[in-house]
């Protein structure tokens, strides 16, 4: 799981850095931000508890014994942004001092480990735990399922990123010059561990951390953010809109951008409608998109009888009323978003009416 | 990670040799950086400046013959800071070698090209690309590795953390990790005497199950005693006048030694980014 140093091109190293930066940022802003002046011993204190964590063995079923990357126990515990920053430190550690990891993969591994595999098991245990009583088992199931998860996906990037490498990087004779195989091969040889033994290892660490704080010492797992933190959080902090804004802003910031696509010229490979296979100057693009292969003379048959199925509101994101291309992207990215934020909305009550019901039945 | 098959040393034994490992790797590396050799003379900063360039160069190169000349500076490198060659071979080179070494090995068949030598009874063909590849993976794992050891190797682990903010890590993140170094012994200690006085109490043999909860209970325990940790660590900076400025004490000098060094370093880099093209 942790990338050495040769595996990956020096432009992905870069290009993960470039990734992982913006993350680290809003992370240490927002776990500063809720700890103020306790933010150094607890992210120094919880660093060190995810280094040493990552050296328990644990015995798996079929014999073997493994590792586990403990994002998901401390994301349950800590929260996604301060599991972000603490396992970020324990990874430059483990690759500075102990060489488990590169130093210019380090931006990977952390992306891969810290960044998604915080956000993974953060959402994964919101939503199989809900508002679940802290004693209840299903958050102990949650916690699993987290761990799992989130090791699994950062698996999963990690097969894509190293199985990315031999398409794009060949030396003159052809032989691939970081990691040599291909997503085919990288992707089945990373997940098949992952998701039968090595992916285990996370799934109980996180899931016996819970059951053995649930007995011990609940009141951790209570607290929702950076050991308790939460509690000094100011009203509008709570409301997320503070915390949220610059994502806002980012947002409108790509809508406005959307209409950048115009100006790319030819034709996207592959997104090829009916009509298209019948219109000349479209028949000459895609050849010119196909390596000069020209396009079968009639639309493929099931393609002719599936387009007709359905018919989008806005085709080739340009609404009918608008006659502005830039205009009608714009549009389209408004309506976009909007449909995708709304039906967040939408489950995000469901879940909290379906809480509240659960909770006055329970009373 | 795993580690096949059914071993005779159980789950604690393991995870008691992790810890004391770890220690030991610790001392050795600060025993290592006391010497007196070319890179503990540098300053730490000018360390980092000087041999970064050179593992990024190491992953930028595009010809095998400019990783092994790299390589062949690390040697060097290591020879002139009196770092043990046996050593190096021991903690480094034959650990990439059988990890990236068994990683590549399938290559030597699976990758596309020229055909050079075909095993006698399974009749798979072992491709030249295959085999450049491989060594391009296994060169370059053992080229970055060696100047990473090397750097930790030949300076005090607290000297590299505060020498990082010369890649403009902020402050603060500087004393977190400073923080979260010194706090490594502590935890390993303490890790290490809650396995051991498992281990003490332990008579016979404790199944998979079993000994599952009892790696889990420790990894729940050591979680309570972080937070607890924490509380007790801010409480003792704030009692001592901790309010939220953080200053690090600045006793790098750098002399013109350091400044040459680092136009060789730099010089041996650009020379490798432009042959390595």
């Amino acid at each position: 799981m942790h990338i050495p140093d040769g595996y990956l091109s020096a432009s992905t190293c870069a290009l993960l850095y470039g990734t992982a930066i913006p993350f680290w940022y809003t992370a240490f802003a927002r776990v500063k931000r809720l700890l103020n002046t306790r933010l150094i011993p607890l992210l120094a204190v919880a660093s060190t508890f995810c280094f040493v964590i990552m050296m328990f063995n644990l015995p798996l079923p079929g014999g073997t014994t493994g590792h586990a990357v403990g994002v998901g126990a401390v994301t349950v515990v800590l929260g996604p942004w301060a599991s972000m920053v603490s396992v970020s430190i324990a990874l430059l550690i483990q690759a500075v001092f102990f060489g488990d990891g590169g130093i210019t993969t380090f931006g990977a591994n952390c992306f891969n480990m810290a960044i998604v595999g915080s956000l993974v098991a953060h959402f994964t245990y919101r939503a199989v735990a809900a508002r679940t009583a802290i004693a209840s088992p299903r958050r102990v199931v949650a916690a699993g399922l987290a761990g799992y998860a989130a090791i699994n996906v950062a698996a999963l990037l990690t097969a894509c990123e190293l199985g990315i490498q031999p398409l794009l990087f060949k030396d003159a004779s052809g032989a691939p010059l970081y990691a040599p195989y291909a997503l085919h091969l990288a992707i089945p040889a990373m997940m098949l561990g992952h998701l039968t033994f090595a992916g285990l290892a996370d799934l109980f660490v996180a899931g016996g951390v819970v059951a053995y704080l649930q007995r011990t010492n609940p009141a951790l797992l209570g607290q929702k953010s950076a050991g308790g933190a939460t509690k000094d959080a100011s009203p509008a902090e709570a409301s997320g809109w503070r915390m949220t804004r610059p994502l806002w802003i980012r947002l409108a910031l790509l809508m406005l951008l959307t209409p950048l696509g115009i100006l790319a010229a030819g034709t996207a490979w592959g997104e090829w409608g009916a009509k298209d296979f019948s219109d000349p100057l479209m028949r000459q693009q895609i050849a010119a998109a196909s390596g000069q292969v020209a396009p079968p003379s009639e639309p493929p048959r099931g393609l002719a009888r599936l387009s007709s199925l359905w018919s989008a509101p806005f085709p080739q994101y340009a609404p009918p009323f608008v006659r502005h291309p830039a205009f009608g992207y714009v549009m389209s990215a408004m309506f976009g978003c909007g449909l995708i934020l709304g039906f967040f909305l939408l489950v995000g009550w469901m879940i909290g009416e379906r809480s509240a019901v659960g909770d006055r039945t329970s009373t | 990670m795993t580690h096949a098959g059914k071993n005779s040393r159980g789950v604690v034994e393991r995870s008691l040799a992790s810890f004391v490992d770890a220690l030991e790797h610790a001392f050795y590396a600060e025993e290592s950086a006391k010497k007196n050799g070319l890179l503990q003379k540098l300053d730490p900063r000018i360390k980092i400046a000087a041999v970064f360039p050179l593992i990024v160069i190491a992953a930028l190169a595009r010809r095998l013959g400019v990783i092994v000349a790299l390589f062949a500076t690390a040697v060097v490198l290591a020879l002139l800071s009196r770092v043990p060659l046996a050593t190096l071979a021991k903690r480094v080179w034959l650990g990439v070698l059988i990890f990236t070494g068994f990683i590549s090995f399938p290559a030597l068949f699976l990758t596309p090209g020229v055909a050079i030598y075909t095993l006698p009874l399974l009749g798979w063909s072992v491709t030249e690309q295959g085999l450049r590849a491989a060594m391009y993976l296994i060169m370059r794992a053992e080229t970055a590795a060696t100047f990473s050891v090397l750097l930790v190797l030949c300076t005090p682990w607290s000297f590299v953390l505060k020498a990082l903010r010369v890649l403009r890590l902020p402050i603060v993140l500087v004393v977190i990790l400073g923080m979260t170094y010194r706090y490594i012994f502590l935890f390993l200690r303490n890790a290490h005497d809650m396995f051991m006085s498992r281990k003490s109490r332990m008579v016979g043999h404790l199944d998979g199950g079993e000994q599952r909860r009892a790696a889990t209970a420790g990894a729940g325990a050591l979680m309570s005693k972080t937070i607890q940790l924490s509380g007790d660590v801010y409480l003792a900076m704030r009692s001592r006048g901790f309010q939220g400025e953080v200053y690090v004490l600045d006793e790098f000098q750098t002399h013109w030694f350091d400044w040459a060094m680092l136009a060789v370093f730099i010089s041996i880099a650009l020379l490798a980014f432009w042959f390595g093209r």
